[in-house]
């Protein structure tokens, strides 16, 4: 499997290490009321879908930069590659 | 004072020289190191204050610059920064004090080894030990690979000369790995 690195290119998937599931990006605050409820479903409840599916992708033997790959589970085709950062500040987070 | 014997990365007295075939391999101890990374919000004026060190413009994605002291590229708004030891065994000092609050910077220098190799066929060689596409490496690329499990850095200076800086504590591995493909391809 060939991940289309967003800075580097081609790279062969075995550069890099899967965390799981996008969302992990968007971590709940521990300090609101329900934060309890907010992490019991940020820690254990995924979704698991038979399609497309975005995915943290860690560049271990390369720049280490965190990716959100979107990749169809069934066919194991790659259809965007960003870098996670870039998700991140897009949805409001400032770090 | 103790009378202390300065020793390389590979345990000698002097730096280890390999030569096979075209190609020359050899232990390069006389390096300073350091790593800058760009602090949030910060990173045009850390890209500044980097080119001002170096004598160039900050190098873009896996590209290398500078005059005496090199910049590489080694991710999005890091670099790393060599100069020859001797004149910069504090680089790390001297890089930080360039760079103020723009960035961290850390120092390296006994953290990595350096090996260069020089000669013709290089890629011959690297193509045994890497999964970078070594023939489109231009002049003045820099990329982390992975060279035998050992995540290193591979510099091509020019077609001629070649970089890789790995762990300091895997060095032996390393040089057991490259001279093994120098051998095999030679």
């Amino acid at each position: 499997m060939i991940i289309n690195h967003p800075l580097l290119g081609p790279r062969d998937a075995s550069e890099f290490t899967y965390l799981g599931d996008a969302s992990l990006i968007d971590r709940p605050d521990g300090m609101a009321e329900n934060a309890a409820d907010a992490f019991y479903d940020y820690a254990y409840l995924r979704d698991n879908p038979a399609g497309e599916h975005r995915e943290l992708w860690y560049h271990e033997a390369g720049d280490r930069s965190w990716l959100v790959v979107t990749r169809n589970t069934l066919t194991h085709e790659i259809s965007k590659v960003e870098l996670a950062r870039d998700v991140a500040r897009a949805r409001g987070r400032t770090k | 004072m103790h009378d202390l014997v300065a020793i390389t990365a590979l345990g000698g007295a002097a730096p280890r020289v390999d030569t096979v075939g075209p190609v020359t391999f050899t232990e390069v101890p006389d390096v300073a190191l350091t790593s800058v990374a760009a602090r949030l919000g910060q990173e045009a004026k850390a890209r500044e204050a980097l080119a001002n060190v170096i004598g160039a413009p900050a190098p873009d994605i896996q590209r290398i610059a500078g005059g005496e002291k090199t910049a590489f590229w080694s991710g999005p708004d890091q670099w790393m920064v060599e100069a020859p030891y001797n004149g910069h065994h504090d680089l790390a000092d001297q890089v930080k004090a360039a760079v103020g609050n723009t960035a961290s910077v850390t120092e390296q220098t006994d953290a990595w080894v350096r090996f260069d190799l020089r000669g013709d066929g290089i890629p011959s060689v690297l193509e045994l030990l890497s999964q970078l596409d070594l023939r489109c490496l231009s002049s003045g690329t820099a990329a982390r690979c992975s060279i035998h499990h050992v995540g290193c850095y591979l510099l091509c200076r020019d077609a001629n000369h070649y970089s890789i800086y790995g762990p300091r504590s895997s060095a032996g591995s390393l040089h057991h790995a490259v001279l093994t493909s120098m051998r095999s391809v030679y």
